[in-house]
């Protein structure tokens, strides 16, 4: 047993108000920098659509995450290491610039500079890159909105596989769902395994999965490697970026930018602790269904005598031990078993894990009487399919998808009958395998949801791990270089001049 | 004049090579890349760049070993003169059509298509048309070659590339007689050593070969034992 820690994150997709705080707040932290303007490390899509970049899951198409040989071994997808190293010159699996959309911004300048005209002045679309006028904006980052755009398009939505989708293009049985994403810090990372200088790493103290900047020649093979699409190569530095999972303010155990500024709530930070040893063997397993209970089985359970040894002896801090019993994250892969790993079929084992939403109850009105069993609605007659939601979470295994749609169901129920009818429902309550204590902490850390009950984020002790006094005068967060900017004029080995594509203001 | 090009030039650009890439490696290790342009135009990059590499690095390894191979393993090994002509006029010839197509195909895309231009360095630009030039003079060369093929005037170049790199002082000499074009290509090469600090090209000084004996896949990074 080899015990690491790692802050998972949980995103209760049944409270996403689709409002794009995350990616805002994110974006304005992390890639308001040339090069990086198309990148949005967090991301919210409206589903069933094809997506961020075009059709990302489709890994027919991109060739991200694992493949599984005959003999029960694992290579990226894109190919083991002599094959990724023989598409050095070109890599056939890297979506382009057009897949993401081509950044741009507007004339603002000549809204204010305009000559007088017939017409009034307008503010043109302008491309980031070129400098230029773009006649027409294709993509954006988030084009599907609310269901923008008609359905055949965006029916390629990968979540169908297996569902009769022509009936939901129809305006009564039409559905939809946000779907924030980052990047997933993997247990079992194809990015780090694809890159052939060695420039990506995987924490061993919080997992966090970081590129160094010095390091990385721009060979811009995790790009493909990445399922979720994550990996954003800088077309101005050179360098592929990522989500760094607000690293900085995780050391000092603050909530990522994208949790702590979520209004809806829906975000949850906490320890999990792991066994390393199974990783291998959990990502492995021959049955794409089976990888779901396989990385539950990755889990250490924190509550064990054995594994808090285990943990201290690994030198894991005894305030990460005790973070990691009252861990939200815990609580709700493991104990309530509400949340999954998103595509856990790519085999790369994520740590930021999707509670499933609820939906309103299809047909209901027509049908007069709502299907149920023991006074609760059936989660087939949801509006959002089960299969659907499958096919993301769980490689299409219905189970474990209805059971925390039953749990959550149960949690209103439960709450309905104690505050409104003042009843005590135990018969809920053991219907869906929980007892009367477990909802009640349910309802109080999923529908109350307070600040302390979301985020349980030990601080990492860098006092241990390096020392203060050489770090004085140091420059904080930089690309490389020390404190130099990375560019200082004139430079000798050539990096392009500024270019500001909009011509002025900026 | 002849002297200093061919005497002592090489000294200065090869001098310049080796330092200056050490101090960029040192002191800017943020700006060492490949700069791949694939990710904002994939069209003419992926048939153009293999070409153009595999054609760049048979070149490479084919002028490493015939120049600088001394004549006497040559001679032990029972390869000819002009047997030793003849593979380097085929070889070369065929790399060299590679590289030129994809050259051809890269610089097309660098001069004219409108992102690729927008967001090219004066030395992205430049170090792909010198190789352009370079390896079009190169090619001028076999027409010279074809004249002589018993393989005596190659041989002029292995002494030369071999004095250079055995601080023979008569160096130059040797090839003070070849065709201008031969010089010309040298004098290119040369030049084409001196800017490689300042260029793109130091990418090719981290080939990630160590990637296929790295162990496993993974990679964790620990802070233990670092105090």
């Amino acid at each position: 047993m080899k015990v690491r820690a790692q802050i998972g994150m949980v995103l209760n997709l049944d409270k996403c108000i689709g409002c794009h705080t995350c990616s805002v707040t994110c974006k304005n932290v992390w890639t308001s920098r040339d090069g990086v303007e198309y990148a949005w490390f967090n991301n919210v899509e409206t589903k069933p659509g094809i997506g961020y970049p075009k059709d990302w899951e489709n890994q027919k198409r991109w060739n991200g995450g694992w493949k599984r040989t005959k003999s029960g071994k694992l290579h990226p997808k894109q190919g083991s290491k002599w094959r990724i190293l023989a598409n050095i010159f070109g890599n056939p699996d890297l979506p382009e610039i057009d897949d993401f959309y081509e950044p741009f911004d507007f004339d603002y300048d000549h809204l204010k500079s305009a000559p007088e005209m017939n017409a009034f002045p307008t503010a043109r679309p302008r491309s980031r890159i070129t400098g230029e006028q773009m006649e027409k904006i294709e993509w954006g980052p988030n084009w599907e909105e609310i269901l923008g755009g008609e359905f055949e398009k965006r029916s390629k939505d990968y979540n169908f596989e297996g569902v009769q989708k022509e009936i939901y293009g129809e305006y009564e049985n039409t559905f939809m769902m946000y779907l924030p994403r980052l990047c997933e810090h993997c247990l079992n990372p194809t990015c780090v395994a694809s890159c052939p200088s060695g420039a990506i790493y995987k924490r061993e103290d919080d997992g966090i999965v970081l590129i160094d900047q010095d390091k990385c020649r721009g060979w811009r093979m995790c790009v493909s490697g990445c399922p979720y699409k994550k990996i954003y190569y800088n077309w101005e530095s050179g360098k592929s970026e990522k989500c760094t999972f607000c690293y900085p303010r995780i050391e000092s155990g603050l909530p990522t930018v994208c949790s702590e500024t979520c209004v809806g709530r829906i975000r949850y930070l906490g320890v999990m602790l792991y066994d390393a040893d199974k990783i291998q063997e959990a990502a492995s397993v021959e049955n794409e269904q089976e990888l779901y209970d396989a990385q539950l089985g990755v889990f250490l359970d924190p509550n064990d005598p054995e594994v808090q040894a285990a943990a201290r002896e690994e030198g894991i801090p005894e305030a990460w031990v005790k973070s990691a019993i009252e861990s939200p994250v815990w609580k709700m892969a493991m104990d309530w078993k509400i949340a999954f790993p998103l595509h856990p079929e790519y085999r790369t084992l994520p740590m930021v894990w999707y509670i499933p939403p609820l939906s309103p109850i299809q047909n209901a009105a027509e049908a007069g009487a709502i299907s149920s069993k023991n006074n609760m609605p059936d989660v087939q007659s949801l509006r959002i399919p089960v299969k659907y939601l499958a096919n993301m979470l769980t490689a299409g295994d219905e189970a474990p998808v209805v059971t925390a749609l039953e749990r959550m169901l149960a949690m209103r129920g439960y709450m309905r009958s104690k505050t409104v009818d003042g009843v005590v429902d135990l018969g809920i309550a053991k219907q869906v395998g929980l007892t009367p204590l477990q909802i009640e902490d349910m309802y109080k850390i999923m529908a109350i949801a307070d600040y302390e009950d979301r985020f349980k984020v030990p601080t990492t002790h860098r006092e241990q791990v390096e020392d203060a006094y050489d770090m004085r005068g140091g420059c904080g967060f930089t690309d490389g270089n020390g404190c130099s900017t990375g560019s200082s004029g004139k430079k000798i080995f050539g990096s392009r001049k500024f270019v500001v594509p909009t011509g002025g203001a900026r | 004049m002849h002297e200093f090009l061919f005497g002592i030039y090489p000294y200065i650009a090869l001098t310049v090579l080796a330092i200056g890439s050490i101090v960029r490696y040192e002191r800017d290790p943020f700006t060492w890349k490949s700069s791949s342009s694939q990710f904002l135009r994939r069209k003419q990059l992926i048939m153009g760049s293999i070409l153009f590499h595999v054609g760049v690095l048979a070149i490479f390894g084919g002028h490493l070993v015939g120049l600088l191979t001394p004549l006497a393993i040559w001679d032990a090994l029972g390869v000819s003169h002009g047997a030793k002509q003849m593979i380097a006029i085929l070889l070369g010839g065929t790399a060299g059509i590679a590289m030129l197509a994809g050259g051809l195909m890269l610089a097309h895309r660098r001069l004219f298509d409108a992102r690729i231009r927008a967001r090219s360095s004066f030395a992205d630009t430049a170090i792909l048309l010198m190789l352009l030039v370079q390896v079009i003079i190169g090619l001028m060369t076999i027409v010279v070659s074809l004249g002589h093929l018993d393989g005596h005037e190659m041989t002029k170049f292995m002494h030369w590339a071999g004095g250079i790199f055995t601080f023979d002082g008569d160096a130059a000499s040797y090839i003070a007689d070849v065709n201008i074009l031969f010089k010309l290509h040298i004098f290119f090469g040369l030049t084409i050593f001196l800017v490689f600090p300042f260029t793109r090209l130091v990418h090719m000084l981290s080939v990630p070969v160590r990637y296929l004996w790295r162990p496993g896949y993974q990679i964790v990074r620990t802070r233990k034992g670092k105090n």
